[in-house]
């Protein structure tokens, strides 16, 4: 899994995103690419647009990285098809770039949330998903204060009839409450997918909760969903 | 000619604005009871250079629509328009 993960300056959770994806999950070409690169290289597999605070989050969360010389040849890769997960920061950069529907906004208290939070796996059916199974729930943390995601009515609808909703806040056993939801979001989303389900944006952090010792090792099923994926590829490519 | 060409965003009615919520309720509590309710946009100043008002203008309508507004949550109105004196200054 060849993995690019976009450095802007402000990003901090980079070293983290590498760090599960090289070392955890034992992909050895995971690299990061600063934005002002103006391409992300040849045969990527999986580009990562990671947490943290691109540009001071100034204007709007997302909204200067959106136009960093890098994220022309993103948008590029993902409108050819290729794999993108915006996490957190990158959510909102995903959400800037019109590469996902709705956008994120301060959370309905005004309060920064970081702690750990349960999501209901709602599309198993995606890229991103296919190590999971219906209904599951994975315990990921989340670390924003602008997580509250929203989107016009109209835009809601299509995204629950297309099953683009991938993960909503939960309780431990599954279920989507008030009270389990963190920051506001309209209908507990915690995650959406594109229509065409090769770009994914997420607000809690996975790449977080890929060991043990770190409080929880759910967030490798979903880079474990994108290794078997690319595998799945690869091998159909070498049977044509 | 150079411009400057002031620009305020809104958020749209529908959208929640949590900062605005708060700020109505220390305002409630000062006794401003007067105030029913409270939205909290962003005011922007742009510097331009163009050969007229309405250029300026239109640079910045554009600005705001690529930019400086999400369209999804926010609407932006063109306040004010004035003649500056120097390229670049700042006041």
């Amino acid at each position: 899994m060849k993995t690019r993960i976009i450095v802007f300056p402000g990003s901090n959770c980079d070293h983290d995103a590498l760090h599960a994806i090289k070392n955890v999950m034992h992909n050895p070409d995971t690299e990061f690419v600063w934005h002002k690169e103006e391409s992300i290289g040849k045969n990527v597999d999986l580009v990562i647009l990671p947490g943290g605070f691109s540009y001071g989050d100034y204007l709007r969360t997302g909204a200067i990285a959106r136009f960093s010389a890098v994220m022309k040849d993103v948008i590029r890769f993902a409108n050819d098809g290729g794999t993108v997960i915006g996490i957190c920061n990158g959510f909102q950069v995903l959400c800037e770039s019109g590469l996902l529907p709705g956008v994120l906004i301060r959370n309905e208290a005004l309060k920064f949330r970081c702690k750990w939070v349960h999501l209901r796996t709602e599309n198993t059916d995606t890229r991103f998903t296919n190590s999971l199974l219906p209904g599951e729930t994975i315990k990921v943390p989340i670390a924003h204060g602008e997580g509250l995601y929203m989107a016009d009515q109209q835009v809601i609808e299509e995204l629950e009839a297309n099953n683009q909703i991938v993960f909503r806040y939960a309780t431990e056993s599954g279920d989507v409450t008030a009270d389990a939801n963190p920051n506001g979001s309209i209908k507990n989303i915690a995650g959406i997918i594109n229509k065409e389900g090769n770009v994914m944006g997420m607000m809690p952090h996975p790449e977080r909760a890929c060991e043990a010792i770190l409080g929880s090792g759910d967030g490798r099923k979903i880079f474990s969903s994108l290794a078997r994926h690319f595998e799945f590829v690869r091998e159909a490519a070498a049977a044509r | 000619m150079h411009y400057h060409v002031y620009i305020a965003t809104e958020r749209k009615e529908a959208i929640l604005d949590p900062q605005g919520k708060a700020t109505h309720h220390a305002l409630d509590s000062l006794g401003m009871s007067q105030v029913s309710d409270v939205r909290i946009g962003k005011f922007i100043r742009l510097a331009v250079d163009a050969d007229s008002q309405d250029k300026a203008k239109a640079i910045a309508e554009e600005s705001s629509r690529k930019l400086l507004s999400n369209p999804i949550m926010e609407t932006f109105r063109i306040v004010e328009i004035k003649e500056a004196s120097a390229k670049g200054a700042s006041h």
